[in-house]
């Protein structure tokens, strides 16, 4: 295989390694802070997405993806308000299935408060035809913005976590619930907080694949399936690890397509999960120590 | 949506059912049930949409005009978000407890396919909007459809490549019913026109990133590339193709036939060549042409209803409705057997999709003329016209 081939294979996997990473990311917050997975993450993506679109119609897209994250944070928040904060001791079961529901939800009231139609972002730099060549190989400069969306995202919220008053706090909930309430800590409102941290991270994620990937009302199941095959794959919890995970995930998507047909892509991914949860069920770069500590 | 045609179909049916007691219209007038399944959600919206909106229009109007030789329409609007186990189970609600006379949908050929042997074997008329050739070959008695069989369109495609002398061309098409019917009519007739298809590749209906396939595709040396299928990944193919570099010519399936598609694909969608039925290009068709008065006509009133372009499939269900019609007045009497015989017996009828002349072997009852080759230039569908 020439080495532009080769090139151009990998930054498809990039492409799509991107795209899942940057939904990935958004699962470990919520994960890190209450010990659930939230189902609704893809959607928290597609409203981003489509938020930012009607906006745009208002302001410039820098403005109009700004607001969007805004006010699918509220959003995040004002959900877990309302339908998780007051449930008693909830166990995983009762959390996943909450979150289940809210992504139905959330699904239904976009299709009715937008439409069943494709929308897109326009491109942050450039259009639909523009590609950077590198070595005979081309890739969208929409694909760039999606990996540095990951990596800032990724620096920002291990600064978070490690410097700020909150972040601090969250992390104290995370690994004792019981002690960090003895110091003081509101957990109860960390818990609202990763869920606001989460929905604009995931808000974020859906403006910066829009241009790629379209948005439309049912856009977040897909991606929230992709993305949270590569958080447990990654190590769930772990940002830099979901983001590894994310790439490597599309970059073997990519060279199994040179040698087989594409319908045989999802075998792979699905034996590489199953292998993961069989023989290091903490993730690639997770700590089992750290997972043993989630509980409610 | 879903919501807002529910209600509007109820209020219809509603006020058929009601003007139908107050004044039993003149030609005895009892009210034909007509069921519609359409994907007015899920990755076919963007069929269902237009023809669910043609349906409730045309209901409306013709109604207001007395019905079908004096029956009121009762219309049962259904959506089946796309999905082939949804057709099936409200085929059967609309069948079974409904006991509708015809059933008009649904949008795709999966689901189509999925209820054909169903309403054959209940003998309720059946006119798809969709366009696989499986659809009406074999013939089922009961089986209609309205929309341009895939076996057209790829020869279209097929002429338009012989005489750009293009011979290695690669397909990609979706694991859809549409795609997969596309697939194998490409690979048949392929060598009748002495064409090699060197790259073959199936994507999911849901893909969001198609540069993968489309390397292997570069990677394959073709001077063409045929894309099959009628979701939004038409437009990610086109992006991607031109991301990558990839600047042969790319050809669509006729279900590129809906402005969205160009306008998602923005920039990239430029130099697309697609077959299509003539309603996209209304306009630009010559004074002399026999289809032009009824495609201007639709086109004005669906545009001026509903604010948005008319597409081909919203013309589907514009002639599916007409045929029934064209049958019904036909028939001596409401009657399912006669119906339907006088349906297989319709010839000459000028319709958006092109001019029908159905027959006891032919249910579909068009041929490669219905479509035109088109092109997109400066974001809009124009007729190709060669280099």
């Amino acid at each position: 295989m020439p080495l532009s081939l080769l090139l151009q294979y990998l930054f498809s996997g990039i492409t799509a390694g991107g795209i899942y990473a940057v939904i990935a990311i958004g699962f470990n917050i919520i994960y890190n802070a209450t010990g659930i997975i939230n189902f609704a993450q893809g959607e928290f993506a597609m409203l981003g997405g489509m938020i930012a679109i009607s906006f745009t119609a208002f302001m410039p897209l820098p403005a109009a993806i700004a607001c969007a994250i805004l006010v699918t944070a509220a959003l995040g928040g004002v959900l877990e308000f309302v339908f998780i904060r007051r449930m008693k001791n909830p166990t995983v079961i009762q959390m996943i299935i909450v979150t289940i529901g809210l992504s139905i939800l959330l699904r239904e009231a976009a299709l009715h408060i937008w439409d069943e139609k494709v929308h897109s972002l326009p491109y942050f730099t450039g259009n639909e035809i523009s590609s950077i060549r590198l070595f005979g190989a081309c890739i969208s400069p929409q694909v760039l913005w999606v990996l540095g969306t990951c990596g800032a995202v990724v620096v920002s919220l291990s600064l978070f976590f490690a410097h700020t008053p909150a972040g601090r706090a969250m992390r104290a909930c995370s690994a004792d619930r019981i002690g960090a309430m003895l110091c003081g800590i509101n957990a109860r409102n960390m818990v609202t907080l990763s869920f606001m941290i989460s929905a604009a991270i995931g808000a974020l994620a859906g403006c910066v694949v829009s241009p790629i990937t379209a948005t439309t009302y049912d856009c977040g199941m897909p991606l929230a399936v992709k993305g949270f095959t590569v958080a447990i794959i990654g190590g769930l919890g772990n940002s830099t690890g979901a983001v590894a995970a994310g790439l490597l995930l599309g970059i073997v998507e990519a060279l199994c397509l040179a040698v087989m047909p594409m319908a045989f892509r999802d075998v792979v991914v699905i034996a590489i999960l199953l292998a993961v949860l069989s023989f290091k069920p903490s993730g690639l770069f997770g700590n089992a120590a750290s997972q043993g500590q989630k509980e409610f | 949506m879903t919501l807002r045609s529910l209600v509007t179909a109820t209020a219809v049916a509603g006020i058929a059912l009601c003007t139908a007691f107050q004044a039993p219209a003149a030609a005895g007038g009892a009210p034909i049930k007509i069921g519609a399944i359409f994907a007015t959600s899920g990755p076919a919206s963007n069929l269902g949409s237009p023809e669910a909106n043609t349906m409730l229009m045309l209901v409306e109007r013709m109604n207001a005009k007395g019905g079908i030789d004096g029956h009121k329409i009762i219309l049962l609007l259904r959506d089946s978000k796309s999905d082939p186990q949804q057709a099936l189970s409200l085929a059967r609600q609309l069948i079974e407890e409904e006991k509708v006379f015809a059933i008009i949908g649904p949008s795709t050929s999966g689901e189509t396919m999925k209820i054909k042997q169903l309403c054959n074997d209940e003998r309720t008329i059946l006119i798809s909007c969709a366009a696989a050739e499986d659809i009406t070959n074999p013939v089922a008695p009961w089986v209609f459809t309205t929309a341009q069989k895939d076996a057209l369109a790829v020869r279209r495609i097929f002429e338009t490549m012989r005489s750009l002398k293009l011979t290695r061309i690669a397909v990609a098409s979706s694991n859809t019913g549409f795609g997969k019917a596309g697939r194998t009519q490409l690979e048949k007739l392929a060598p009748e026109y002495g064409i090699r298809i060197a790259a073959d590749e199936v994507y999911e209906k849901e893909a969001t990133d198609l540069t993968g396939l489309l390397t292997k595709i570069k990677a394959a040396d073709v001077q063409a590339v045929v894309n099959w299928s009628i979701e939004p990944a038409q437009a990610i193919l086109a992006k991607n193709m031109r991301q990558i570099g990839l600047t042969i010519p790319l050809f669509q399936s006729h279900g590129f036939a809906n402005i969205r598609y160009a306008k998602a694909a923005g920039a990239a969608a430029e130099g697309i060549l697609f077959p299509s039925g003539r309603l996209v290009v209304a306009e630009a068709l010559p004074a002399n042409n026999r289809q032009k008065p009824v495609l201007m006509e639709y086109k004005k009133e669906y545009e001026t209803e509903y604010r948005e372009d008319a597409s081909t499939f919203g013309g589907h269900v514009y002639d599916a409705l007409m045929l029934l019609s064209a049958a019904v007045t036909a028939a001596p009497d409401l009657d399912r057997d006669k119906v339907r015989a006088a349906l297989e017996s319709i010839g000459g009828y000028v319709g958006i999709g092109g001019i029908f002349t159905l027959s006891p072997t032919d249910h579909a009852g068009l041929d490669e003329n219905a479509f035109a080759m088109l092109t997109v230039k400066g974001g809009k569908f124009v007729p190709y016209t060669g280099k």
